[in-house]
């Protein structure tokens, strides 16, 4: 555009011109539209210093399109006068007329026209005066043809009321020689181009400087998840670790294995309808094995293996329940319960990361649907030690190493320990998670070796500020 | 968790030194407590109501400390006070006793009445107490907090405490019809009948979550004295005449529920808290409780339980190495008076009526670690030796997610939960054929069903971004929850097709209906495919 012809006759008049041009009158004069004088004023100005562009506010005052209408055949109320005959002419046929009604009433207050209401065929409406000035008319004629000015404040406030005419606010640009100042202006090239190469011209051409500011085109491409994308990070750190994945792929899960299996009481709140999705359909499930789900009763209700258990009735149809998972920690039993009965025991390292269930009411920092992360580890002789080693290598791969552990309580872990990490940005600790070691009345009904201790984290995937940042 | 909010400057007082915020703020966190907030009741009521309703209210500070769910002993001041001042060595646990009173003892009859809805009573008399304004307030707290928590909203067991000299044993637990029970309930200047009570009941913010525990039962528990004097209507109020006051003397304290293991633990909690404004410090005089069958009980139980843990299963389970007797003073330290005996390597615990939450060695050793100190703990690596293996669905779903990202699509994340119509209606198919499981007690429409296909989640995402550019390609791999198979969507007629593979169907593709595009609100043709990747495992 800076070479194009609005740009150059731009430079030539401003060589010419005294101190400097309007663009909207430069415009005018060229018989172009402002907005090409504005583009060249622009494009001129990303050259450099050839040209002074200062942003410059007008006010005008303009017709609107009922104005124009006006100023072309007559304000409303001098037709209204000049179709009333000296014999008059009855109401009901003046009101019909195209400018009638809103005519009338200014005819009226005009005094230029008067009602006869006594006339024999109904109101009749008679001249008052003979002739008549159209000073509405003769005002609009005065804006139209840029004479504004002439008016008195008042009559164009009047004017603007009733719609005639409107005050336009024009940006134009005054603009100067600056300190480049030059007429032939080169034209810059945007690109090096195959034919520029082959003929070696790019040694000659100018080339415009990137614009940093402007947004770049987006390459088409699909797109991953972002949280699906920290998933696979924490499943990647697992399998690094030696941890195999546990089957979950089943949202819905029988009170037994969500609870009872991991020696949550059935009185405990987090029964309660607030907490979890119950299903209405299918309601209860059918299959559990038996043999176990004795041996889980027992301990609930009357204890065993070494513990006091929590002396109430314990109740089948309680444990049939049916509900969506309140946590994965369902399906780690339910692969505790496979490894009990592979004779003889194999150490193993487990885990899952997949969606739970709470049946919450929604707001910016709860959701009723959200992503599990889960560890397990079975073996024989493991201690707290070991639990608190494991997370430090796990949160370590997420870049994670300032680590606290603090006293905590789950219903089937003991001892429990809540995770914290020192979070630079909040400048304080933050909880990161929650472990324990499962309890002997989970485990032992399941049929899993004294001397076997299982160690278990978890925590939320949503909960992830930052994508895991790998050790350097 | 629990939080309990005690004045700062009285547990400061009680624990006999000040802290700064973060001293207090460590020792909570080494005692498995969490300084949640520190506020004031003027701080509370400016955030709640405003700042005008909060002038006049007090700024004296507030500490509200997170307690485990299952430290009925922590529940209050008294109780924090004593179990951090035993972990700093600074005392030693209280010896609680049960002893029998001077005259009769009191004796509290059940009837069978009370069978079928509130069979069971514990009871215990606090003699010679003496109240101050913040014991009372204290006293009156930690029978709410039992309420919310152990207690499960007083459905399985309601508290009671009464002034014993305004009353005369024995005191008899029936249960009659509404209409026969007659009297001035605490806060309330005339008689009312229950059925009236529970009427007007209904708009008391407090107790209206109580009255459906008896409100349809033909017979309604209630426990008079030998006059007639009714102490209370179990779980809902008690009655006006044996109200506590600052100048009550002797307390009975009554509590019935449906839990008789839960009741005595909550007796236990509430006496051995308070004994400690007895003129007898820590003793607790006995009241008996007679079954309908004649069998005659003494409460409070306050059992003193020993047991018996290998030392080396303590440094084995957290992974130290401490000896028998550290170990032994450690525990003594969580109010687990312990002493080495036998051969020396065995510790002899005894839990107090204070801890109902060990039931097994195993929360003897989580004792053991937190008065050991956590973060003392050498952190070792289990020498456990494991291969990983990857479970197939997932590793399939892994690879198909980078491959669709690569041909262009965008992955999305759809809620499981959904509407009926969603499924069903707006894919122009009945909702019985398309045997999806239903959740009872959802919270809004959102969430009555479980997804029987991808498709629908999909659908609304493209409709939330409507404004973006077109084409809009997404994708998702994720779970659906059939009871068994479905049809599917309704599909243009002759634009669709079912896809095969190794000769089994295992979905469709095709243009979707106009109907179905315009049920989820958009415009432009739209063409799907699902189907099931487990067979290609």
């Amino acid at each position: 555009m800076a070479d194009g012809p609005v740009a150059d006759v731009l430079l030539r008049r401003l060589e010419a011109a005294d101190g400097g041009l309007d663009s909207a009158e430069l415009a005018a004069e060229l018989g172009v539209e402002h907005q090409a004088v504005v583009g060249a004023v622009k494009s001129l100005q990303a050259l450099g210093e050839i040209i002074e562009a200062e942003l410059r506010s007008t006010k005008r005052w303009e017709l609107t399109a009922e104005g124009e209408e006006i100023a072309r055949e007559g304000s409303h109320e001098a037709r209204v006068f000049r179709s009333v005959p000296p014999e008059g002419l009855a109401q009901s046929e003046l009101m019909r007329l195209p400018s009638g009604k809103v005519g009338f009433s200014k005819a009226m207050s005009n005094k230029w026209i008067r009602v006869d209401k006594s006339a024999a065929d109904g109101p009749r409406v008679f001249r008052v005066v003979d002739s008549m000035e159209d000073d509405v008319q003769r005002r609009l004629q005065l804006v139209r043809g840029g004479q504004a000015e002439k008016l008195a404040e008042k009559e164009r406030s009047e004017l603007r009321k009733r719609k005639l005419l409107t005050e336009v606010t024009l940006k134009t640009y005054w603009v100067s020689k600056g300190s480049a100042f030059s007429t032939s202006v080169s034209k810059q090239e945007a690109e090096l181009s195959p034919e520029m190469i082959s003929s070696g011209s790019w040694r000659d051409r100018p080339f415009k400087p990137y614009n940093f500011s402007a947004h770049g085109v987006l390459p088409d491409s699909g797109h991953l998840h972002p949280l699906l994308k920290v998933r696979t990070q924490f499943r990647q750190i697992f399998l690094e670790m030696g941890f195999t994945e546990m089957p979950t792929d089943n949202f819905i899960e029988s009170s037994f294995w969500n609870f009872d299996a991991l020696f949550q009481p059935q009185q405990h709140p987090a029964r309660d309808q607030h907490d979890t999705f119950f299903l209405q359909d299918p309601a209860e499930a059918l299959q559990l094995p038996m043999d176990y789900v004795h041996r889980v009763k027992r301990t609930h209700s009357q204890g065993g293996y070494g513990s006091q258990g929590y002396k109430y009735t314990w109740k089948l149809d309680e444990a049939r329940k049916n509900l969506l998972r309140t946590h994965t920690t369902a399906a780690s039993a339910r692969a505790l319960y496979r490894l009990a009965r592979k004779k003889p025991f194999t150490p193993i390292k487990y885990f899952s990361i997949d969606r739970v269930f709470r049946n919450e009411t929604l707001d910016a920092t709860h959701l009723a649907e959200f992503h599990q992360i889960e560890g397990v580890v079975a073996d024989h002789g493991l201690t707290l030690g070991h639990l608190m080693g494991v997370l430090r290598e796990f949160f370590t791969k997420l870049g994670i190493t300032q680590l606290r552990f603090k006293p905590a309580y789950n219903p089937y872990t003991e001892p429990s320990m809540e995770v914290f990490s020192y979070h630079q940005g909040l400048k304080k600790w933050v909880e990161v998670g929650n472990s324990g070691l499962f309890r002997p009345e989970m485990l032992l009904p399941m049929g899993l070796p004294e001397n076997v201790s299982v160690i278990a984290w978890g925590l939320s995937l949503e909960r992830q500020r930052e994508p895991p940042v790998p050790r350097p | 968790m629990p939080t309990v909010s005690v004045k700062r400057d009285l547990l400061f007082k009680a624990l006999g030194r000040t802290y700064t915020d973060e001293e207090f703020d460590e020792l909570c966190f080494e005692f498995g407590l969490e300084l949640d907030e520190i506020t004031s009741e003027k701080e509370i009521i400016s955030k709640e109501q405003g700042d005008k309703k909060a002038e006049g209210a007090s700024d004296v500070v507030l500490y509200k400390i997170d307690v485990p769910a299952n430290r009925y002993d922590l529940l209050c001041l008294e109780g924090l006070v004593r179990g951090l001042q035993v972990f700093k060595e600074r005392i030693k646990a209280p010896l609680y006793k049960r002893v029998m009173p001077n005259g009769e003892i009191q004796k509290l009859i059940i009837t069978e009445e009370t069978a079928k809805i509130r069979p069971y009573a514990v009871a215990a008399v606090l003699r010679n107490i003496k109240f101050t304004k913040d014991r009372y307030d204290s006293f009156i707290e930690l029978q709410e907090k039992l309420h919310q928590n152990i207690c499960r909203k007083r459905a399985l067991v309601a508290i009671g405490a009464h002034d014993l000299d305004s009353l005369s044993g024995p005191f008899t637990f029936t249960a009659k019809r509404p209409s026969d029970i007659k009297f001035k309930p605490l806060s309330k200047t005339k008689e009312y009948t229950a059925c009236e009570l529970m009427n007007i009941y209904k708009t008391d913010n407090h107790l209206k979550h109580y009255l459906h525990i008896i409100e349809n039962k033909p017979l309604y528990p209630v426990i008079y004295d030998s006059n007639g004097v009714i102490l209370s209507m179990p779980p809902i109020i008690n009655g006006n005449h044996s109200k506590i006051t600052l100048n009550t003397r002797n307390v009975f304290i009554e509590c019935t529920g449906t839990d008789f293991t839960k009741a005595k633990i909550v007796l236990d909690i509430i006496v051995t808290m308070f004994s400690e404004y007895c003129e007898n410090q820590f003793t607790v005089e006995a009241a008996e409780v007679v079954f309908p069958n004649g069998k005659s009980y003494t409460f409070p139980e306050l059992a003193y339980r020993k047991e018996m843990v290998r030392a080396d299963l303590i440094n084995k389970k957290v992974g130290i190495r401490e000896t028998p007797e550290n170990l032994a003073k450690l525990l003594t330290r969580m109010c687990l008076k312990s002493e080495v005996i036998g051969d020396g390597n065995q510790i002899e615990i005894e839990i107090p009526p204070t801890r109902a939450d060990i039931i097994h060695a195993c929360d003897i050793v989580e004792d053991a670690a937190i008065a050991y100190g956590y973060n003392n703990i050498q952190m070792t690596l289990p020498k456990t030796y494991t291969i990983a293996n990857q479970f197939p669905l997932n590793k399939l779903t892994e690879l198909l997610r980078h491959d669709m990202a690569a041909a262009g699509f965008t992955e999305a994340l759809t809620f499981a939960l959904c509407s009926q119509e969603d499924i069903a209606d707006k894919l122009g198919v009945d909702i019985s054929a398309t045997k999806a499981v239903h959740i009872s007690n959802p919270k809004t429409a959102e969430f009555q069903v479980a997804r029987t296909t991808l498709l629908p989640g999909l659908l609304k995402t493209i409709a939330a971004n409507r404004k973006m550019p077109l084409p809009l390609k997404l994708f998702e791999i994720s779970d659906i929850v059939v009871k068994d198979s479905s049809r599917g969507p309704a599909f243009f007629p002759g634009r669709c097709a079912e896809v095969f593979a190794r000769g089994q169907s295992i979905g469709k593709l095709g243009v979707l209906h106009p109907d179905v595009i315009t049920k989820f609100e958009l415009t432009m043709p739209c063409s799907s495919l699902e189907i099931n990747i487990e067979p290609f495992l």
